[in-house]
């Protein structure tokens, strides 16, 4: 209640960009089911939130969307062994309408302008792994040819969504879950199942977290059938 | 207050100012190894952020500086309100936050911004191009140009002016021959904070410009973009822009000092 003057505890969740809708809504059930527990959210490129957490910034929670990040902090004895929440694929994605009349994977090419994710961040290493693996299929040029039309290589994923939502991009890649949550304003155009790489998200609780037994009850939330069918309806797997 | 003690006050407050301010920037240096240095001197990212910085930012300089002496001339010599709305107007970049200049540059010459339309029937296509970085750097960068400018061209003696009139000066030549070399101490001052603004700008680029090597991709962006992989990176081509920086702020104080001495 916010005219109660009780000191709300804080709980705070390092995770992936692409977590963002799925989390928040995750973090909203955790607050009712815990009302004097405040969850703030750092939302980044799990990049970021890896050299942030090795600098020293104070989290309970950190989740992830790739494991060689998140090895680095099991490395540097900042967390224990990850459990395996969801999992995600690829997505290449269109504005409406698509004015480069892209009709699948061989056809990204045509777009004048791509934009994708920078390789130092998971989707942008997970978009290189399926640039790879399709030039073997259209020709050893493909990868050289997208990215010739690449426009930009966004920092996290969230910023390559926001160039085709704006019209800018004429053709991105993105995570599935991502273009779930934007389907009103893109399309998405199928990419064969047995080209498209698996993105899989780790979570753990921080060694140094002030409130462990909360942060245990947050990732069992994430973990749990109620938390599985929220990431489900976000486009996780 | 006793003299000693405002004394001892004064020398406090200069060095917590002065540590403060020095500190964060000696920590780029202090805490760097030397491998880690020329590492980051052989980074893949450094030298085409660097080159593109230095083109895009004199680009930008240019554009703020050749026709910004015109509108500061015209703003110092028109006292009234509309010349004073107009300088409002003008100082308004200095106080938007870069990333809502981004949003807003996106919104104005994006595909779908305002003239979005007009600009694509003439083939023309800024964001996501070497154009739109000048074109973040410009408009984040004018107002300290147009500021110091405007303040120098206000200070001239009139009766320099009149005297250069009725010698038979044109207005023009008065302006080319006479105001900008006497103010041209000022007119440095300001281009220098105007660049400087422009080789740190990186809130409306990231938005407005992308993140692509060589063609979008300045050192700030470089910066960002090696600490999402590796700190060390980061941390030496940092260091590369603040030593580049402070070079270039210690030329411009001499040259300073020098056009006052004249």
């Amino acid at each position: 209640m916010p005219w109660a003057l009780v000191a709300a505890v804080q709980l705070t969740v390092f995770a992936a960009s692409s977590l963002r809708d799925a989390f928040q809504e995750l973090g909203r059930q955790f607050g009712q089911e815990n009302p004097a527990v405040e969850v703030a959210f750092n939302f980044a490129g799990s990049q970021e939130l890896r050299t942030q957490l090795q600098q020293g910034a104070r989290a309970d929670v950190a989740a992830f969307a790739d494991q060689p990040q998140f090895q680095a902090l099991v490395r540097d004895g900042l967390v224990g062994a990850p459990a395996i929440f969801a999992r995600n694929r690829l997505a290449l994605i269109v504005p409406r309408g698509n004015p480069a009349k892209i009709r699948e994977l061989g056809d990204l090419p045509l777009a004048h302008r791509i934009v994708v994710g920078d390789p130092s961040v998971p989707i942008g290493s997970y978009t290189l792994r399926l640039l790879d693996a399709a030039s073997a299929r259209y020709g050893a040029g493909f990868r050289k040819k997208v990215e010739d039309r690449v426009a930009s290589r966004e920092l996290n994923v969230r910023q390559v969504l926001a160039k085709v939502r704006l019209g800018e991009a004429d053709a991105a890649i993105v995570y599935r879950s991502d273009a779930l949550e934007a389907k009103a304003s893109v399309e998405t155009i199928p990419i064969p199942a047995e080209l498209n790489p698996e993105a899989t998200y780790p979570i753990a609780v921080l060694r140094s977290s002030a409130e462990p037994r909360l942060a245990e009850a947050f990732v069992h939330l994430v973990l749990s059938d109620e938390g599985r069918a929220v990431l489900a309806r976000h486009g996780f797997q | 207050m006793k003299v000693r003690v405002w004394d001892a006050a004064q020398l406090g407050a200069v060095a917590v100012a002065a540590s403060f301010l020095v500190l964060p920037v000696a920590a780029l240096g202090l805490t760097l190894r030397w491998e880690d240095l020329l590492a980051g001197i052989r980074h893949p990212l450094l030298w085409p952020a660097l080159r593109l910085s230095l083109r895009t930012s004199s680009t930008s300089l240019v554009l703020v500086v050749v026709p910004g002496s015109i509108v500061a001339w015209w703003v110092a010599r028109h006292p009234g309100r509309l010349s004073r709305a107009v300088e409002t107007i003008l100082q308004l970049p200095a106080v938007v936050p870069p990333a809502a200049a981004g949003v807003g540059l996106l919104l104005a010459f994006g595909r779908r911004g305002l003239l979005g339309p007009w600009l694509e029937r003439r083939g023309i296509e800024l964001p996501f191009t070497t154009a739109a970085v000048v074109l973040a750097e410009t408009f984040v960068s004018a107002p300290f140009f147009l500021q110091a400018a405007t303040a120098a061209f206000r200070r001239i003696d009139e009766n320099l002016l009149v005297v250069a009139r009725t010698l038979g000066a044109s207005p023009f030549r008065t302006f080319l021959e006479l105001a900008i070399p006497l103010s041209a101490p000022s007119l440095v001052a300001g281009a220098a904070m105007s660049w400087a603004r422009s080789l740190g700008e990186f809130g409306a680029t990231v938005l407005f410009a992308g993140n692509l090597t060589g063609r979008t991709q300045t050192l700030p962006l470089a910066v960002y973009t090696a600490m999402e992989s590796d700190l060390r990176a980061a941390q030496a081509l940092a260091l590369i822009m603040v030593t580049f920086a402070f070079g270039l702020l210690l030329l411009l104080r001499r040259m300073i000092r020098e056009a006052e001495h004249a």
